[in-house]
């Protein structure tokens, strides 16, 4: 049955847990005092949590009152993520606890009197649907038509669910609109990827390379802990950004680079470091493959080369390019996190590995360490069946590089085409807004309208919740055990969340939601754990501990048993790539038919009247996930447009501004957005936090506040290596006066 | 016994985490704050500095707003804190319009309200919250009389500055530069 158009609806039923509203909140936004919290108390009751507000996951502990009300939350001193000290959103988290606006009950879509319209239903109802739903899909055209997109620890759970159904197509936006051209250029380079946290060894480098990351904007804790550590230490920071970012304040050398330019500016550093002999000579005769090719493919990238291109004085990029060799192989060429910009990024970030290995930085101390991490054996089950077809199988030979599944080509595969037998068919979302997530939103729309189901488990009325045909709302992390953090660091260590305060309204969490579908849908004998404590226990006792010790710790860790956190002088090291050797020139991108040293090529610049559109982090928000949270727009409620004096002059704007933004197709902001005219731009690009310009009214905090910068993100730069969708590559110009059809909300 | 704080502004890069855990651990309702960011951008593209400052109440030496209450709802506690007995308190205002650091808020409940160092933490030997949280740690607290402690420590090794000193307040909030 072919659906019908998939409105978009607001949830506009009050909610089963309207009559509930507990502990209500000043309401800033809207001026009214409804109650204050005051939950400090002198005696209270602390939980063990890790943070789900970001992907850096820092453990600490949930503090309640007499009246188990949670009261505050702080870092667990143990934890190498956090060191005790969460970050402003992980301190603010509490506030996705008090959020009004959160999901309150299960939803499911209806057509009454030809109207679609979300109604409540109870949890056995809804559940009911989704599995009746995917085991129709599964019938009609196999399993392996469901895919999942998520971000977040919940996902863990429908991951599983998903493998036992027969699918394994679970994919996580953080790769192919993150960090994933990073982690093919360094598995192409080291034959290890980077992961999270990185691996860096900020802590004890002398000198910290940023390109285009902005640390101290990106709250990624343990990192923004290392580098004051390295200032307090005298460490030279070098940041290469068009905008003067907080990371280039703090920085002895700030290079204000031409954006989309920054592969010139690494190869002119190759070819100095290289034709300067300063380099680690032992280190790449011992561990590097390919370094003549590497040195007569440089040859054509001198700095005065690179000036023409970067805006940068050739006398600059030699004495930063000495400063690097000077403090290797304590220096970090930092490999970045959201990398994904021109669609050439994997090459970008292999000249980026390749610079680490010329000055010995890997395996280094101050460098990049050897990380440790504690897995967990999974409870037992039987053998997930094996898939008929992956994800792959839509585009063979496409993507070969990818290490992870390609969110986009998901959707890319759910618009049906003529020379593909087999499309996507259901969707499930776990804790992503796609809608703000991936690029190119009339592409996601349009995959959305093909498909026969979809269910979206979040906290939070994000936008693509409107677009579900069930709506499951999860309850916070705060209300909620998920499995433990088993992330990688210096030492080993895995960390406890468990729930602090009973789930408020009728949300539930991931692990309770899977297990009753996973019954609807007779898989149960793939999740034969009692609940969740048995399950979380069992891990822990092969491990020698226990729910009860970690639930007193929270967080244990597991001391290295070798002394390998570095290269031993003279050892012999063998990497994980075809010729066993840190490869300067890719064998395996040569077998892929790709550059196997990277080559320049120039990108598009904007036309006359148009600036290039970037976008970064706030300190105060994590994507569009944090946008409502009470606590947090309390600090930032809305996002500025960054505009050089000269270009604000010329358009003669004023500071606060409301301005509508039309990129280079036409696509004009839903939202206006305020000028912020601020000498740390140049006057080529323009800048704001992405995350704001929400359109859901349900989220009364964010609903038009700011623009998003994801909607002017229509051109796409794909990277044919791994499928990573640049998005820097578009340019906007200003609108003046209220488009027609357009609101004044901010 | 001296109580003060100083501030790494080369560190601080204005998260506004120590807002953020103010709010919570001193229960301030949401749209007030009892310390808050301040950054300062001077030059041209691409020749910029920028300063980013935490601040908060200087707990003054010699403070206008202590000076000017009329109840006494203003006050020194034992270490210099200069605090505010919100049942004392009658909202006149007149401590806000002293204060030349723009330090003090009218509380929705009817008083004036300010930050306190934490002094509920720092009598039971912890640090003000935060001190406690920043990720920089660009935050130093502790007693001057005491040559041991980090902020005497720090203010021995570092320069540093306070904020407008010309209006005679001797401020205790001291900004490293």
């Amino acid at each position: 049955m072919k659906p019908s158009r998939r409105d978009f609806i607001k949830i506009t039923s009050a909610g089963a847990g309207a009559s509930v509203l507990a502990s209500p909140i000043y309401n800033w936004a809207t001026g009214s005092v409804e109650t204050d919290r005051t939950n400090r108390s002198e005696e209270y009751t602390r939980t063990p949590t890790y943070c789900e507000i970001c992907f850096w996951k820092c453990a600490g502990w949930a503090y309640t009152n007499d009246n188990g009300e949670i009261w505050k939350l702080e870092g667990n001193l143990e934890d190498p993520h956090c060191n005790g000290r969460l970050c402003p959103r992980g301190t603010g988290g509490i506030g996705m606890y008090y959020d009004t606006d959160r999901l309150k009950t299960p939803f499911i879509r209806k057509t009454i009197d030809g109207k679609q319209k979300f109604v409540e239903a109870s949890w056995d109802e809804a559940l009911d649907m989704v599995a009746d739903n995917l085991k129709n899909i599964a019938e009609k055209y196999g399993p392996e038509c469901t895919a999942l997109f998520t971000h977040g620890s919940g996902g863990k759970f429908f991951g599983d669910l998903l493998k036992a159904f027969g699918s394994t197509n679970i994919t996580a936006p953080s790769f192919a609109q993150c960090r994933g051209p990073r982690e093919t250029a360094f598995l192409a380079t080291y034959g290890e990827i980077i992961a999270s946290p990185e691996r860096t060894d900020i802590r004890d480098t002398r000198c910290l390379v940023l390109i285009g990351s902005h640390i101290g904007e990106n709250m990624h804790n343990g990192q923004v802990q290392e580098m004051s550590d390295a200032i307090d230490k005298g460490a030279t920071i070098i940041t290469v950004d068009p905008r003067f970012s907080t990371a280039a304040s703090k920085s002895k050398y700030w290079l204000p680079i031409k954006p989309s330019t920054d592969l010139a500016l690494l190869l002119a550093w190759i070819n100095v470091i290289i034709n300067e002999s300063w380099y680690d000579e032992e280190y790449v005769e011992r561990y590097t493959y390919g370094f003549e090719p590497l040195k007569s493919h440089v040859q054509q990238y001198s700095p005065e080369w690179a000036y023409g291109i970067t805006t940068i004085k050739p006398n600059v990029i030699r004495e930063t390019a000495r400063e690097m060799a000077s403090a290797a192989p304590a220096v970090i060429v930092h490999p970045g996190r959201h990398v994904t910009w021109y669609g050439d990024d994997t090459q970008r970030l292999r000249a980026v590995a390749i610079l680490n290995a010329l000055l010995g930085s890997w395996g280094r101390r101050g460098g990049f360490y050897y990380p440790d991490r504690k897995t967990l054996p999974s409870y037992p089950h039987p053998e997930f069946p094996e898939p008929e077809r992956t994800w792959r199988d839509a585009h063979p030979g496409k993507y070969n590089l990818a290490l992870e599944v390609v969110s986009n080509d998901i959707c890319d595969s759910t618009i049906p085409a003529p020379d593909r037998e087999c499309n996507f068919k259901a969707w499930i979302v776990n804790g992503t807004n796609l809608i703000f997530t991936l690029p190119d939103r009339k592409r996601t729309l349009e995959a959305i309208q093909n498909l026969e189901f979809m269910v979206v488990i979040d906290t939070m009325p994000m936008e693509i919740t409107g677009y579900a045909d069930v709506i499951l709302p999860e309850c916070t992390y705060l209300e909620r055990y998920d499995y433990c953090r088993t992330d990688q660091h210096r030492e080993a260590s895995i960390a406890l969340r468990m729930p602090a305060a009973e789930p408020k309204y009728n949300s539930k969490p991931a692990w309770w939601i899977v297990k009753k579908l996973a019954s609807k849908m007779g898989l149960e004998e793939y999740f034969k754990w009692k609940d969740i404590e048995e399950l979380l226990d069992w891990q822990f006792k092969q491990v020698g501990t226990s729910l009860t010790e970690m639930k007193k710790i929270g967080i244990k860790k597991f001391p290295r048993p070798y002394d390998d956190m570095y290269f031993r002088e003279g050892e012999d090291i063998p990497f994980n790539t075809n010729t066993g050797k840190i490869e300067l020139y890719s064998t395996e991108l040569a077998a892929e038919g790709f550059d196997p040293l990277p080559v320049y090529k120039a990108h598009e610049e904007p036309p006359a009247g148009y600036y290039r559109l970037n976008y970064g982090r706030s300190p105060a928000h994590t994507f569009s996930r944090t946008a409502n949270n009470p606590n947090l727009t309390d600090l930032m409620d809305e996002n500025l447009l960054w505009v050089n004096p000269k270009v604000a002059s010329e358009w003669q704007l004023d500071n606060g501004q409301p301005v509508w933004l039309e990129n280079q197709d036409g696509i004009i902001s839903e939202f206006p957005i305020k000028v912020r005219i601020t000498e740390r731009i140049r006057w080529d690009s323009v800048y704001m936090v992405h995350g704001f310009g929400h359109a859901n009214k349900k989220l009364s905090r964010a609903y038009g506040k700011g623009a998003s910068d994801s909607e002017l993100i229509t051109r796409v730069l794909v990277d044919p290596i791994m499928g990573g969708t640049g998005m820097r590559g578009n340019f906007v110009t200003f609108r003046l006066e209220k488009p027609e059809g357009k609101e004044v909300e901010s | 016994m001296r109580y003060a704080m100083a501030v790494d502004t080369k560190k601080c890069v204005g998260c506004a985490d120590c807002v953020v855990a103010c709010q919570t651990e001193n229960n301030v309702p949401i749209g007030y704050c009892r310390d808050w960011i301040v950054e300062n951008t001077a030059g041209t593209y691409p020749q910029l500095e920028l300063e980013i400052r935490s601040e908060r109440c200087n707990h003054c030496a010699n403070s206008p707003c202590v000076r000017c209450c009329p109840t006494g709802a203003s006050h020194y506690e034992d270490g210099g804190i200069v605090l505010v007995t919100g049942e004392d308190c009658i909202g006149c205002g007149a401590c806000i319009a002293s204060c030349p650091y723009d330090a003090r808020y009218p509380h929705p409940e009817g008083y004036v309200d300010k930050c306190t160092f934490c002094i509920h933490r720092v009598t039971n030997g912890q640090k003000p919250a935060c001190v406690e949280v920043c990720p920089t740690k660009c935050l130093y607290f502790g007693d001057l009389d005491d040559p041991e402690s980090e902020v005497a420590q720090i203010l021995k090794k570092r320069k540093y500055k306070t904020l407008i000193p010309e209006a005679g307040t001797d401020p205790q909030l001291y900004f490293l530069t």
